[in-house]
């Protein structure tokens, strides 16, 4: 599997997300510099976290313009899988290749912190390979992470199962006190309607191996190799 | 430093639509009932963006023109409504 990871002034957990595909999951990566037209034909475009652009204007705001955002968008059209984390997220919310806002979390503090997520469906190549209801421990570190759409667009989402994580307690029960930042309905990761886009404010290549807490992030980042595996 | 012949001033207001939560809106609001302000019953946060515009245009035609930058850029309207003022 072919992974390109794209890398903004301001991105910092861009070799994080490196490290973990390529020493990990033995993916071939590809480090692409945002003012690069090249995506170096890649199985999946790896958007990482943190703080392009300073987070000016607004989270990702600034990145979605970047030069090879445009190629990124054509990938998309085309079929191509993305896979925003944090700040990726942020930046695929931005350009509207996911439904949706992140907001300032409800309780305004920058949260760095293990939580726990539910994997909601086994729709999406991103959760294929999980189990549904399986409760993963992934660490979050954001400000700006409380999901937000309409009401219209949040039916479509549940409607049509595109809702890949929620925030949960260890058991998987979603309740208030396990949701961080305030998110709608638990949300912390969503695909598009063709399930080939995600988005999660949860950081699984922080939790790739047991030296660093938790391999759940690696397991969540294995549903997508395994179907390029498969393919392959 | 602005020499521009057509040089003008536009500020645009960009808020959080109604009906999307603004906590810091909310603490500022805390702040001031604690302050003994309790009239206050609502306080809602935003920027303000003031552009230096070298055009021609004006008026409606300017305004089109500030929509669209707030269109593409300086608003999310999923979570923002805009409002520009000339001047």
């Amino acid at each position: 599997m072919r992974v390109s990871v794209l890398i903004f002034p301001g991105s910092n957990c861009d070799m994080d997300a490196v490290h973990a595909w390529s020493r990990v999951l033995h993916a071939k990566v590809t480090p692409v510099w945002h003012k690069d037209h090249d995506l170096a034909n890649p199985d999946l475009v790896f958007i990482p976290g943190g703080f392009s652009f300073g987070d000016y204007l607004r989270s990702g705001a600034i990145a979605r313009f970047s030069p090879v955002m445009q190629d990124v968008q054509r990938f998309a059209e085309k079929g191509g899988y993305v896979f925003g984390v944090c700040n990726g997220f942020q930046i695929l919310c931005e350009m509207g290749l996911l439904p949706g806002a992140l907001l300032t979390n409800k309780n305004l503090r920058f949260l760095c912190e293990d939580v726990h997520i539910r994997v909601e469906n086994d729709l999406s190549p991103f959760t294929a390979k999980l189990e549904t209801k399986q409760v993963l421990n992934i660490p979050i570190a954001h400000g700006m992470g409380q999901y937000f759409a309409d009401d219209e667009t949040l039916r479509k989402l549940e409607d049509q199962g595109q809702v890949a994580f929620r925030y949960c307690d260890a058991a998987g029960a979603l309740t208030d006190a396990a949701n961080p930042n305030g998110s709608l309905n638990n949300i912390a990761g969503i695909t598009d309607a063709g399930r080939r886009v995600l988005g999660m404010m949860p950081h699984p290549e922080r939790h790739a191996e047991a030296e660093l807490g938790s391999i759940d992030g690696a397991v969540l980042l294995s549903s997508i190799m395994q179907h390029f595996t498969k393919v392959a | 430093m602005f020499h521009g012949v057509f040089m003008k001033k536009v500020r645009v207001i960009v808020r959080l639509r109604s009906g999307v939560l603004d906590p810091q809106g909310k603490t500022a609001e805390h702040a001031l009932n604690a302050l003994g302000y309790e009239d206050v019953k609502d306080v809602r946060i935003g920027k303000v963006i003031e552009l230096q515009v070298d055009t021609a245009l004006e008026g409606e035609a300017l305004n089109a023109r500030v929509g669209e930058m707030c269109d593409k850029l300086l608003a999310n309207p999923v979570i923002e409504d805009y409002e520009i003022l000339e001047g």
